[in-house]
């Protein structure tokens, strides 16, 4: 599936709870625990995103020109965008990945987690996404 | 708390009229503000008066001739005496505008650094510090070649006062403690602390920032050199502080920013700074900041502090017993002299998570590190949740807030 098709599936999976946001949040809790989860010995400072209030390690691998993300969280709700995140940019190729709009933030009312205060750092976990991408391109170049 | 009459004579909920913000709804649900220790609401009394300000009175301070700005001269420099008075300062040109506690802090390291650190002094902090209380003299020890040294807390975040006294020594050139800690609420022997100092001639400076809001400060009684705090977290704005410094200090010690206002005479081979307190007020100042945050002491002296105080301690004993029933959860900070901040965390829980699931339930709390990760290692925790209590909060939003946290925990877990 492409990106966006990913994208419209989550968003048609959080619409079903309405305005009911607790669903939604015990629905992102669930994704988190089904996350596929950063390996221990890479779950090093190294891997760990900087300024969040809660802990964020990201790992990527290039198979078959298609880049893929391990990660995890020791905050449950984080982990959940997490794996959110892996779930639609991970098996993608890199320019796929930087070019992703990822609209669907807005339209699962995500959008207070977008917010530059330290908080979750989604704004940090996609910029880091987008680097790596960025990177494996460089490097295949 | 220091000043304690059992029986509070405040009508709460006609003191939350004069704040319209908590009146309204978040996320649906009616805001329950429990984050006053980040910033304070502002009464509307203020926000008509400053109304009015812009409206009427807007003109530059100390340089017109004309009457807008003569005026408004006067109203700035009133503003000072309020303050001074308020704190009991021996004179109002002790008492510096600043933009807050941490420009505070950062002007009062850096001009008496500059003129009194050398290489192997020693300047003494806590491990309570809020960063704004520690990275300006780590950075002055870095420039200077001098040593930071750290009082420790024992586990219900006290000050060991032995231990301080052990670190005082000869090359101790300077102390920087907190009134009031933002994360713990430990309320500090301060006056104690200078003493200490003092019997040593060593200058303590005194980060009030958490303290002014809730207790009365006597500064001659304190005998600080210097004190610092700013004026959101006192219903007021934010861009507006205060450093008291001693005259003696302000005398001797060089200005940090300079500029037209705190000079005497220019010339290209030498300037003579202006007399205090202009001589470390460089710039146009927050003039509003400065007139609102004298209406906002007003405004704290009207209900008064003593009143103010006695509530304050009745919530925060309240909301102790409260939270202590929650299975899992645990208070951070259980000093004996304690101000009306509660921190905690829940075991297996991550405060984030906490804070994320109360913010959709219209509870506003913070969760974190609160700009102290050294207390945080201390504690050996991620963060805490912070609940900063204050006289516009009830008792029943305590038990929203109690209802929140169960839920939370039911969710996370």
């Amino acid at each position: 599936m492409r990106i966006e098709e990913i994208e419209n599936e989550i968003v048609e999976e959080f619409e079903l709870f309405g305005d009911d946001w607790e669903g939604k949040y015990e629905h992102l809790i669930d994704l988190g625990k089904h996350l596929p989860l950063i390996d221990k010995q890479f779950k090093t400072d190294e891997r760990l995103m900087k300024g969040c209030q809660s802990k964020v390690w990201l790992r990527s691998e290039l198979k078959d020109e298609k880049i893929f993300f391990t990660g995890d969280s020791d905050a449950i709700i984080t982990k959940g965008i997490v794996a959110l995140m892996i779930r639609i940019i991970s098996g993608h190729t890199a320019d796929e990945i930087i070019n992703a709009q990822l609209k669907f933030i807005n339209k699962i009312g995500l959008l207070e987690h977008l917010s530059p205060t330290r908080s979750n750092g989604l704004v940090s976990m996609i910029k880091q996404m987008k680097l790596d991408a960025l990177a494996y391109k460089q490097l295949d170049s | 708390m220091e000043t304690i009459t059992k029986n509070s004579a405040l009508n709460i909920q006609k003191l939350r009229q004069h704040f319209p913000i908590l009146s309204q709804k978040v996320k649906g649900k009616p805001l329950v503000y429990l984050d006053s220790g980040a910033t304070a609401q502002k009464p509307k009394q203020i926000v008509d008066a400053m109304s009015n300000y812009y409206q009427t009175q807007n003109a530059n301070i100390h340089r017109g001739v004309h009457q807008l700005s003569i005026d408004i001269t006067i109203a700035y420099e009133n503003a000072r005496t309020t303050v001074q008075k308020h704190l009991n300062a021996a004179l109002s040109q002790e008492i510096i505008f600043t933009s807050g506690t941490t420009e505070s802090i950062n002007l009062a390291a850096n001009s008496f650094g500059e003129k009194y650190i050398k290489s192997g002094d020693e300047i003494t902090i806590s491990e309570m510090e809020h960063h704004s209380n520690i990275l300006p003299w780590q950075i002055l020890c870095e420039q200077k070649d001098a040593v930071l040294k750290v009082i420790p807390i024992n586990e219900k975040g006290e000050l060991l006062i032995d231990e301080y006294k052990e670190i005082l020594c000869n090359k101790t050139k300077n102390i920087a403690i907190t009134h009031v800690s933002n994360t713990l609420g430990t309320i500090n022997p301060v006056k104690e602390i200078i003493a200490l100092a003092h019997e040593k001639n060593i200058p303590a400076l005194i980060d009030g920032a958490q303290a002014l809001p809730n207790i009365k400060v006597d500064l001659q009684d304190l005998d600080a050199d210097f004190y610092c705090f700013g004026d959101h977290k006192l219903f007021w704005s934010t861009g507006v502080g205060i450093l008291y410094r001693k005259e003696k200090w302000l005398n001797e010690m060089p200005p940090y920013k300079v500029e037209g206002g705190t000079i005497k005479t220019v010339t290209f081979e030498k300037t003579e700074y202006a007399d205090l307190p202009l001589k470390f007020e460089a710039g146009t100042p927050n003039i509003e900041g400065g007139i609102g945050l004298a209406a906002a002491i007003d405004y704290v002296n009207v209900i008064g502090l003593e009143n103010i105080g006695a509530y304050e301690c009745e919530l925060l004993e309240y909301a102790t017993a409260k939270l202590s029933g929650i299975e899992g959860l645990r208070i951070i900070g259980t000093a004996k002299e304690k101000a009306s901040v509660i921190s905690f965390v829940i075991e297996e829980v991550h405060p984030l998570d906490v804070g994320t699931i109360l913010d959709k339930q219209g509870i506003a709390m913070r969760t974190g590190h609160h700009c102290t990760q050294p207390l945080m290692e201390h504690f050996g925790i991620p963060g805490t949740i912070r609940a900063s209590l204050v006289f516009y909060n009830t008792k029943e939003e305590i038990d929203v807030l109690v209802n929140g946290i169960q839920k939370a925990i039911k969710m996370l877990k």
